[in-house]
């Protein structure tokens, strides 16, 4: 007996009839029965089971679509890490298949094929949760690759989670001449209610413009009206489930995109492409690096556990202005002594970190620790890595705080709060 | 007309959908009221099918999808969240609903299922913020009894029920969210029911049971019942939205009109060997000085044309009524509307009318090569959507050549239907992977059933042995929102007349809403303090109503206090035999008189006194004994 076959399952609450579906929990036999709904029968209940038919093996393949390039339009690359862009529904057994392919996407989608040539294929097939420095560099790669292939855009499609840390990676590994823009969703594409197609037309309509950099593209409010693009280094998700997680902070967002007119509205000024089509990529890091809480009570064995299984650096977390109890300040000592680069961002999220105005801090600077102005905690954590793996600790201690690719803004603006 | 119901095989099934009268919603801890005040806020969304296995979405989902249409939904901060916004994902099924449903279940004799999963059923009208309704089967093959045999119950599902729709502007639809969330179960009938009589009773008989279990919520738009109905030859009709029990029987008699009638259509098309020509013939210029306000507007839009189709050997058919008031052209004109949102059609049965003239007919006639025995339709519009209405004519009238169309309608209140949308495909759920299988233990199943309630005729026979009640009011008692108040009461006071407890709640509280008091103020504990006066025999049950009446204007008050308000502040014995007394003595003449036949004319002006403040019969006694004195 297989899934997908149709059963019929006799017990003393009478018959089932039904396809047989996978279950997860070996006492009970799952079907989806004639009227669509699932029911689950305790296997002890069960007084004889028969295969009716032999399930067919479904077939997703469709025919392609043979879409003719359209010469004026740019064209674009979608890169798929993982996660549903677009899925199909099989509403015969319920399950949901992912879909990678250009002719997918358009198929979800239909729209983008008024916007650009779309080129389309899965780097990766991860959750956004199991992502890790060496995919980063998978993605680089991957990007260099559609460039030298013609791409005048790239679209990564990739889960929320970890997508600003990724952004954040991507900003500093790699140096283009067209943009790359992130795009997720926050409910699956294959509910109806999924923000995935707006936020995938807003990203290719980024895509296709004449800028550089890395941005972030997502809905801008709970509504279904516009996205926000947000700077790579500048973004993070603030909440688990709304379609607006995306927040740019200690800034703005670069621009406002309505994906019904597609219309893009520039709310800051953006670096210019140069048409050189150029793309290079430095994917060196070190993986040594950590990100740690401070918070009352805390431990500062934790420094120590790092410092002494040869972590490079260590970015905390910091209250307020940038502080941390001084009864972790001997542990900091022993990392710093031990060469270990101590930096210092703020968990309010908001805001700048200022070491000067209290003792506490003043006390920090003195042991070594480096402050990171306005930079959000990932983002130190991921050019940390990327410091590290290019540059010599003296060097490191110099740029941390230096801005480099947008992700230090030395003036704090009034509306990014 | 008088139908043979068995000779036309009539089949009707039922299903109804009840929303419970829990503390939160299905999926999240929000209450499941209804409100009427402004919405904190909108939000603005739009839906889009997602692909199918063959790469197609169903056609009711596409129909809607084809409309293009927002959704705006208003939201309240303190009444609905994030999960009716669909920005959180669903908390786990309340467990009170489920228990609810389980009852329901069992009192229609149904096998519960061992794992219950949670599926997601695509409906993409925007009622759902989601874009699918999150259902639960939960139980299958109960029946229940008719005077008329026996029906089948093949299913009972707890679902969410959806947004509350406020308006439809057109581009975009209004809904609120209270209402999205709120536990139903949908209970479904075999097509056992044979006739509209047996229907009104099948319908009539769920909602008792319904109501037994004391947990569901009472009021218009609280039960909504849909019916399938299907003759031989004919077609499986779902009619939506039929709210009221007494318009049950009409709905079904009015449908199996109507399919009959559209089988003599089809006969008659037949024998005419009637076409319908698939195409769409531009007819602005014929028009282009009509007279009519409905063209000559539509001509003023942009790209406003009139266009035209011909339906070969339809001519007096498409004018033929169908239902009492509504034609075979009715039905063209509806799906026209629906599927493209125009105003409405002319088809040459009716004209000339309307301001268009004979000239402009012939000419019409004409243009499309139109003889006598050919109807024609028209539509003016914007060009995109008389396209649309017309390609939706052509198909219709094709079901015409054929029968009866498959279709969901929507009742009307005159019993009639109108076209909603087609029948959705059977197959259009998967599950929601958010909400872990539901294992239905038997330990839960047998505390149910320990605790069943009692049905309608059980608690009737009861409260005639046990209260004494006669049938009108045991009757009206068992089917009162109070019924379970009432018992309590009786239970608790146990020296006051059940008949009088009854009485109170079913009578007397209406006389005095019908008076204009809002008894809507009241609380169970304004009942309690009242019979327990009564019992301690501080106030006499004349003063109930009186009492009950200060309560409505001052329901922060307690009993003390409204006795005070209302000069009911019951007297001593002691007290009553001195009131008496003087009125006797001030009637010294009339006793004097009358002898012990003045007792009537005491009584009344001893009640005039004292009513309220002293029981009658109390009264009575001290009179019959004092006027003995004086005579």
């Amino acid at each position: 007996m297989d899934v997908g076959d149709v059963i019929r399952v006799e017990t003393d609450k009478g018959v089932f009839e039904g396809i047989l579906l996978p279950s997860t929990d070996e006492n009970i036999i799952t079907i989806k029965m004639k009227n669509g709904y699932n029911v689950g029968i305790l296997k002890e209940n069960v007084k004889n089971i028969e295969i009716i038919s032999k399930g067919e093996k479904p077939k997703y393949e469709l025919p392609p679509l043979n879409i003719e390039k359209n010469e004026k339009f740019k064209t674009i690359s979608i890169l798929s890490t993982g996660g549903t862009v677009a899925s199909k529904v099989d509403y015969k057994t319920g399950a949901v298949h992912p879909s990678f392919t250009a002719d997918d996407l358009i198929r979800a989608v239909p729209e983008l094929l008024d916007i650009a040539n779309i080129k389309g294929r899965a780097v990766m097939n991860i959750l956004s949760e199991n992502m890790k420095p060496e995919y980063w560099k998978r993605i680089a790669e991957e990007i260099k690759k559609e460039i030298e292939e013609g791409a005048d855009g790239i679209v990564i499609a990739h889960g929320t989670d970890t997508m600003a840390y990724t952004a954040a990676a991507l900003s500093f590994m790699v140096k283009a001449d067209v943009p790359i823009i992130l795009v997720g969703a926050q409910r699956s594409s294959d509910r109806p209610s999924s923000d995935a197609a707006l936020n995938l037309i807003s990203a290719v309509l980024a895509a296709r413009e004449p800028i550089k950099g890395v941005y972030v593209v997502m809905h801008g409010e709970s509504g279904d009206t516009f996205c926000y693009m947000h700077r790579g280094v500048k973004v993070r998700k603030c909440h688990s489930s709304r379609r607006d997680a995306f927040k740019s902070i200690n800034s703005i967002p670069v621009a406002k995109i309505n994906p019904f007119k597609k219309e893009i509205k520039y709310l800051q000024e953006v670096e210019k492409s140069d048409n050189s089509k150029k793309v290079e990529i430095n994917t060196k890091l070190e993986e040594k690096v950590a990100l740690i809480k401070v918070y009352p009570g805390m431990n500062g064995e934790i420094i120590r556990f790092y410092v002494d299984n040869g972590y490079k650096g260590i970015v905390l977390e910091g209250t307020g202005l940038g502080h941390a109890p001084e009864y972790i300040f001997e542990d900091m000592k022993y990392a710093i002594d031990k060469g270990v680069v101590v930096v210092m961002t703020t968990q309010t999220i908001n805001g700048r970190v200022n070491m000067n105005v209290y003792s506490n801090g003043r006390e920090l600077q003195k042991l070594g620790v480096i402050g990171c102005e306005d930079m959000l905690p990932e983002v130190a954590y991921v050019k940390l890595m990327y410091l590290l793996g290019n540059y010599k600790p003296e060097e490191v201690k110099k740029l941390i705080n230096k801005n480099l690719v947008g992700e230090i803004e030395y003036r704090s603006r009034f509306d990014a709060y | 007309m008088k139908i043979d119901y068995e000779k036309v095989g009539l089949k009707v099934g039922l299903e109804i959908h009840q929303q419970l009268n829990t503390k939160r919603k299905l999926f999240c801890h929000c209450p499941t009221i209804l409100r009427d005040d402004e919405p904190d806020g909108e939000i603005v969304r739009v839906l889009r099918p997602s692909l199918s296995e063959m790469g197609e979405v169903d056609k009711a989902a596409l129909i809607e999808a084809r409309k293009g249409k927002k959704f705006i939904y208003q939201f309240y901060n303190d009444t609905t969240c994030l999960v009716e916004l669909d920005e959180e994902p669903p908390h786990p099924p309340s467990e009170e609903a489920l228990k609810i449903a389980l009852e329901v279940a069992l009192l229609m004799n149904m096998d519960v299922v061992d794992v219950a999963y949670t599926m997601r059923k695509i409906v993409i009208d925007g009622s759902n913020t989601s874009g699918f309704q999150r259902t639960i089967f939960l139980a299958r093959d109960g029946y229940i009894e008719t005077s008329e045999g026996k029906v089948g119950i093949t299913s009972l599902c707890l679902e969410e029920d959806a947004a509350r729709k406020i308006e439809d502007r057109g581009e975009a639809v209004v809904y609120n969210l209270d209402r999205l969330g709120i536990p139903l179960v949908e209970i479904s009938t075999a097509p056992d029911i044979k006739s509209p009589k047996m229907a009104k009773e099948a319908a009539k008989r769920i909602g008792e049971i319904l109501r037994a279990t004391g947990k569901v919520k009472r009021g218009l738009g609280t039960i909504r019942q849909d019916i399938n109905i299907s003759i031989k030859d004919g077609a499986r009709i779902e009619v939506k939205g039929v709210q009221d029990l007494d318009l049950i029987e009409k709905v079904v008699e009015n449908e199996v009109i109507r399919q009959l009638n559209l089988l003599k259509i089809r006969d008659e098309l037949k024998k005419r060997n009637a076409e319908v020509v698939e195409q769409i013939f531009d007819v602005t210029e014929v028009f282009k000085d009509c007279k009519s306000k409905i063209i000559q507007n539509a001509l003023k839009k942009k790209n406003g044309k009139v266009k035209a189709v011909l339906l070969k050997g339809f001519a007096g058919l498409v004018g033929k009524e169908i239902q009492p008031g509504r034609r075979l052209g009715t039905e063209f004109s509806d799906r026209a509307k629906v599927i493209a949102g125009v105003g409405g059609l002319f088809h040459t049965d009716e004209l000339p009318k309307y301001g268009i003239t004979e000239e402009e007919v012939k000419k019409l006639r004409e243009f499309v090569n139109a003889d006598d025995l050919d109807a024609v339709i028209i539509v003016a519009d914007e060009e995109s959507k008389v396209d649309r209405a017309l390609e939706a004519v052509i198909e219709r009238a094709k079901e015409a050549l054929i029968g009866v169309p498959e279709e969901t309608r929507r009742a009307l209140e005159d019993g009639n239907t109108a076209y909603l949308r087609p029948l959705p495909g059977a197959a259009r759920m998967y599950p929601e992977t958010d909400i872990p299988p539901i294992v239905i233990k038997k330990e839960f199943i047998d505390e149910i059933k320990a605790n069943l309630p009692e049905l309608p005729e059980e608690k009737f026979e009861r409260f005639k042995k046990e209260y004494k009640l006669n049938d009108e009011l045991a009757k009206k008692m068992v089917l009162s929102y109070y019924v379970d108040l009432f018992e309590k009461l009786c239970k608790k006071f146990k020296n006051v007349k059940p008949v009088l407890i009854a009485t109170t709640l079913e009578n007397t509280l209406k006389e005095i809403k019908r008076e204009g008091y809002d008894i809507d103020k009241l609380e169970e504990r304004h009942c309690e303090e009242i019979f327990m006066a009564l019992s301690d025999g501080k106030i006499a049950k004349e003063g109930i109503v009186e009492v009950l009446k200060g309560f409505c204007e001052y329901p922060n008050k307690n009993i003390d206090e409204i006795l005070e308000i209302k000069g009911l502040k019951g007297l001593s014995k002691e007290e009553v035999e001195k009131i008496i007394e003087e009125i006797i003595k001030e009637h010294l003449n009339v006793v004097r008189e009358k002898g012990e036949k003045a007792y009537g004319f005491l009584m009344g002006r001893c009640m005039a006194k004292l009513r309220g403040k002293a029981d009658g019969k109390l009264v009575n006694d001290i009179l019959r004994e004092k006027l003995k004195e004086f005579i």
